[in-house]
């Protein structure tokens, strides 16, 4: 049995800034316990100390110069938001912490 | 907001043992931003420093700023660490609108420098270690601005403005190990460590470290436990803490709020608080909960960072003189007293006064500024005197009107406040205003007999010997001389008319 | 049909070198061919029919000039719409970006601009390159040319069907796990994923970091090698592509050989529950490569076997964090889900509305493979298996210098078969992933119909890292037996595309 929950579904939705109705919720529940209990067998394969491959082709020390380059002006910056005021972007309130 | 209630803090230390941690963001001077070219200048008008890297539009990618890298191994060498040989940078992921990717590129379990250690001397002259865990390369967030509700505050507010122009610049987050054993000393302590830490930084000349203005900004990690106990016990962190004053007052705020909860066997909330100076009272933040889920990863845009020996061994090399050691050389060159020493470091001013003897004042006159009208200024703004807009020259310059008999001390503390208040270099200001020490002796002779006519019994009292009458004569041509006159010079005139 | 639209890249080179073409009659055939067919096939979301008009203009102005040109000036190009153009909207085939006009260009972009291609359009994709058949686009599906009640393969269905269909000679398409390569299998064409890092990925529209590499579309394999050379280089803008140049791919092309080589046949995927034609083709080209001096050895990859499961955790984890920020402050689409909503929920609302069902699928697996609790079982063992998976191609490349497989399991399917199965539908990407996992290019070619619908099969060539040149060089030469031993292009096979209402 897959641990995927519906509860836990909602939680991922909401670390993941996705608003759900119910019905995907279960939705969802159902598709990803699938996939979860399918994908879960990459345990098996890694049985020992094996490192973790992160960038496909090692490389190190890739670096930028401290060197100025030019910005974007202010329109351009703001030209595909939403809403914009005073130069800057423009948010509904923040409510949830000081 | 309900008031805490507070226990009386020796009464909380002779329950409690305090155990504190500090996490402090350091904002590194470079040109450009951390992963950008932007420029790293946020004081800017809204929104010009940015580009589609550090607004986060899709498709751009991030690329690593060499200097910032050299800064914090700088930094790391500096308070005592080892440098990771491989470093890497990491997501932590989460939503928040200054955060233009709503992931902050950050470093997670492969910081670029751990374990080290800095010895802190707090003002009664104790000497603790404070032990580092590590220091880690990051990026700043954007600024927000919350408009409408009453305060500008996040409550109450009808919108907020975002300006990117700080997101992306580079930060080093230095993160002690929990801090045991300074008893009553941990606000001090607290205190002190920030205060090594900025002038670590300005030595190394990564940072401006301006507290004023969030380059160096702290959190301060409390918590308490019954002595004997080998538990930790449930920590608050007090967010953005931002003068050395507020950290000392924060935490032992803390101490006392937490002392009251525990020993009336309350729990401690594991939350992050708010200082508010002006009420000088924490507020409870966030909860942290398992909402706080960051899901750190390995970013898969960037490389390992891995600086060869080379590169560490020459940074190392280049490392200016250690703060601790340059102390007790400056002490030594500047002849202080061990008090008069003190006062200078527990006021930061150690390079303000060097800058200041370097730029040709005597040493005691510099200290005396520093530590004497500038100090009293800054208090009553209520800022730290090192963060006061004065450069060290100006200082130089005034001491040397002064010690030359160009003006005297009094004229030189209103030519400070004009200083201080942008209007020039005090020598500008002196000859501009005419505050020059009257020189002339018959200007001052003249002024002696004027006063004199009115008070003609003066000089009789003069010649009995009765010298406290010469005060009013003193005080009314220093009147007359709008306090441009060298009083001594006045008595020593009138003294020279009542023998005549 | 127009004739010009018929030809190859390489073969307008030369069209317009001897003056038999300019760059505005070969432009406007095209955009004639898309006005003509794009509203039944849906090939391009935009089309820049001004852009690329002016950028041919110029091209025949300084020919005229006896200005040198650069090789592919004139010819006419279609770009994925995963990659950012300051001069047509960007939507990466979801609702969140509709009508965004990006600010600054792709890397790849530009180099296309500096060669003075002019760019037909944008063409569409699975929402976010995530899907196999373009199913999943906000802006309907695509068609693939042969049969267009099937898929013309995803996620770059778009660039497939679009040179499938002759509505462009050459296209750019990205592949995170085989959206290059499925595509071309399926539709009959090339497309080739080059080594992680040949081409700098600025400007593309992330999916999986760590996986998505842009490369060529083509109808031929000495077209595919010639836009690679254009495309390809170190950009500074990207600190994964590579500091060194992989040589000429066009020079491998032209020099094709087969002899002498040695293919290796993955056990793994050497065709066992593929389709019975698509098996069928692939041996019979076993056999004509032994026939032309090749050895066929075969080799194991035991690991290959977790390919996907690896695939379908790192590619979400990676594309949680990514798409984080569609939030409707700075760009894209913005919800508000009632007076005074706080921010939160306006991002909330905004990603409920703004993204289809698989990137919501994706993105939720994604945040639960690296959520504190499932990162070790998860995503860290997924990264693990690609280890696994390196040193699974490093053995093979041992005894064998490319490795050959069925591109994909199947031919083309039937719009709807698999879009409400996720697992089935991941399946089509087995023989292409592991060379995403592993950093390794891979080229997929026509590999003739099979028997039992008459659909386009594809193989794919695999290489070590960095060996681009030696797929171009065994893919030209397989291509010029293949078209030898059929008479014709695999193209010239195509039914005649019926458009209409
Ligand atoms: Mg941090
Ligand atoms: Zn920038």
């Amino acid at each position: 049995m897959s641990e995927l929950t519906p509860d836990l579904v909602r939680h991922l939705a909401s670390l993941a800034r996705i608003q759900v109705t119910d019905a995907e919720v279960d939705r969802f529940t159902e598709q990803l316990a699938l996939i979860v209990d399918s994908v879960a067998i990459v345990n098996k394969a890694v049985e020992g100390d094996v490192p973790a491959t992160s960038h496909p082709i090692p490389m190190e020390n890739v670096f930028r110069e401290d060197v100025v380059e030019p910005s974007l002006t202010q329109e351009q910056a703001l030209s595909g938001a939403p809403d914009s005021a005073q130069g800057r972007f423009k948010v509904n309130a923040i409510l949830d912490e000081e | 907001m309900a008031k805490d209630e507070l226990m009386n803090y020796e009464q909380a230390l002779e329950k409690f043992e305090v155990v504190i941690g500090l996490e402090v963001h350091v904002e590194l001077n470079t040109k450009t931003k951390m992963f950008c070219g932007c420029r790293n200048d946020f004081g800017d008008e809204p929104n010009t420093n940015v580009c589609p890297i550090c607004i986060g539009l899709p498709g751009s990618l991030p690329a690593v700023n060499k200097r910032a890298v050299e800064s914090s191994i700088a930094i790391g060498l500096a308070l005592g660490c080892q440098i990771a040989p491989t470093g890497r940078f990491a997501r932590k992921n989460y939503f928040y609108p200054d955060l233009a990717k709503n992931f902050q590129t950050s470093q997670y379990d492969e910081p670029i420098a751990f374990e080290g250690a800095l010895d802190v001397e707090v003002p009664s002259g104790n000497k603790f270690t404070v032990n580092i865990e590590r220091a880690h390369m990051e990026e700043d967030a954007g600024k927000l601005t919350h408009i409408g509700g009453s305060t500008g505050r996040i409550q109450g507010a009808e919108y907020s403005l975002v300006d990117y122009n700080r997101a992306g610049v580079p930060l080093v987050e230095i993160v002690t190990k929990p801090v045991y054993g300074a008893g009553a000393e941990a606000p001090e302590l607290a205190a002190a460590y920030v205060r090594s830490i900025r002038e670590i930084v300005r030595a190394l000349g990564v940072s401006e470290a301006r507290m004023e203005r969030g380059n160096v900004r702290c959190d301060a990690n409390v918590s308490l436990r019954p002595h004997g106990e080998a538990k930790l016990g449930t920590r608050t962190e007090t967010k953005n803490v931002n003068s050395l004053r507020s950290i000392e007052r924060a935490v032992r705020y803390e101490i006392q709020r937490q002392a009251a909860i525990l020993a009336k066997g309350g729990k401690i909330t594991q939350e992050t608080r708010h200082w508010h100076e002006d009420r000088g009272l924490t507020s409870a933040g966030r909860p942290k909960s398992d909402t706080d889920d960051y899901r750190f990863f390995p970013e898969p845009d960037l490389v390992p960072v891995k600086p060869s020996h080379e590169l560490i061994e020459s940074i190392r090399a280049s490392l200016p003189e250690n703060p601790a050691d340059r102390r007790k050389r400056l002490q030594a060159e500047w002849a202080f007293a061990d008090l008069e020493f003190r006062d200078v470091v527990n006021a930061g001013l150690m390079d303000q006064i060097e800058e200041t003897i370097a730029a040709g004042a005597k040493p005691q006159a510099a200290r005396k500024w520093w530590t004497g009208e500038l100090a009293r200024l800054a208090n009553a703004d209520g800022k730290d005197v090192a963060d006061l807009e004065v450069s060290p020259a100006h200082i130089a310059e005034l001491a040397n009107l002064v010690e030359s008999g160009k003006i005297n001390d009094r004229i030189g503390r209103d030519v400070l406040v004009a200083v201080l208040a942008g209007e020039g270099a005090p020598a500008d200001i002196v000859s501009s205003k005419g505050l020059e020490v009257v020189s002339d002796d018959g200007a001052l002779l003249a002024a002696i007999d004027e006063a004199l006519a009115s008070q003609p019994d003066v000089i009789d009292a003069i010649r009995e010997g009765r010298m406290q009458a010469a005060g009013a004569v003193i005080g009314a041509v220093m009147k007359a001389m709008k306090g441009q006159a060298d009083a001594a010079r006045v008595r020593e005139l009138l003294i020279q008319r009542a023998s005549e | 049909m127009n004739e010009i639209i018929k030809k190859n890249a390489s073969e307008l080179v030369d069209l317009m070198a001897s003056g038999e073409l300019s760059a505005t009659e070969i432009t406007k055939a095209h955009l004639d061919r898309i006005a003509e067919i794009n509203g039944t096939i849906n090939s391009y979301l935009h089309v820049t029919s001004e852009a690329a008009l002016a950028v041919a203009a110029d091209v025949d102005r300084r020919r005229a000039a006896g200005e040198k040109l650069p090789l592919l000036a004139g010819v006419p190009i279609a770009v994925k719409d995963n990659l950012t153009t300051t001069d047509a909207p960007t939507t990466s085939g979801s609702k969140i970006l509709e009508g965004w006009i990006p600010q600054y260009d792709a890397t790849v972009v530009t180099k296309l601009r500096n060669e003075l291609m002019p760019i037909l359009g944008k063409t569409n994709l699975d929402e976010f390159a995530m899907g196999s058949s373009t199913e999943f686009s906000a802006f309907g599906p695509s068609r693939n040319p042969w049969d267009i009640e099937r898929i013309p393969g995803g996620s770059g269905g778009g660039s497939s069907s679009a040179v499938a269909s002759y509505s462009a000679p050459l296209a750019i398409g990205s592949d995170t796990g085989g959206s290059i390569r499925f595509p071309a299998a399926v539709t009959g064409t090339v497309g080739h994923k080059p080594t992680y890092g040949a081409i700098s990925r600025y400007g593309l529209i992330a999916l999986a970091s760590s996986l998505d590499q842009i490369g060529p579309v083509s109808r031929n394999v000495l077209d595919a090698a010639l836009l690679q050379d254009v495309i390809a280089g170190h950009d500074p803008h990207d600190s994964t592509s590579l500091p060194e140049s992989l040589g000429s791919m066009a020079e491998a092309a032209r020099n094709g050989s087969v002899k002498g080589m040695r293919f290796g046949v993955i056990k793994q995927l050497s065709g066992e529950g593929f389709q019975p034609g698509v098996k069928k083709r692939f041996d019979e080209t076993l056999a004509l490569l032994t026939a032309n001096g090749a050895e066929i050895v075969e080799v194991d990859c035991p690991s290959f076997e977790y390919a996907i499961a690896a695939y379908y955790l790192i590619l979400p984890a990676e594309a949680s964090s990514n798409l984080a920020k569609f939030d409707s402050v700075r760009f894209g689409m913005r919800v508000n889900p009632g007076e005074n909503a706080t921010i939160e929920r306006v991002m909330a609302a905004t990603r409920e509305a703004g993204f289809g069902p698989e990137v919501k699928r994706r993105i939720i697996l994604g945040t639960y493979a690296l959520s504190s609790g499932s990162y070790d079982k998860y995503y860290g063992a997924a990264q693990k298996v690609r280890t696994l998976i390196q040193r699974d191609f490093e053995a093979a490349f041992a005894k064998a210098d490319v490795l050959i497989s069925p591109t994909a399991p199947t031919t083309a399917f039937k719009f709807g078969e698999k879009v409400d199965d996720p697992l089935a539908m991941y399946l089509n990407d087995v023989a292409t992933i592991p060379a995403n996992l592993a950093g390794t290019p891979g080229i997929a070619i026509p590999n003739g119909l099979a028997d039992e619908d008459g659909l386009p099969s594809g193989v794919q060539l695999l290489a070590p890292a960095r060996a681009d040149a030696r797929l171009y060089k065994v893919a030209a030469a397989l291509e010029a037996l293949h078209e030898a031993g059929w008479g014709k292009r695999m193209m010239d096979f195509a039914p005649e595309l019926k458009v209409g209402a």
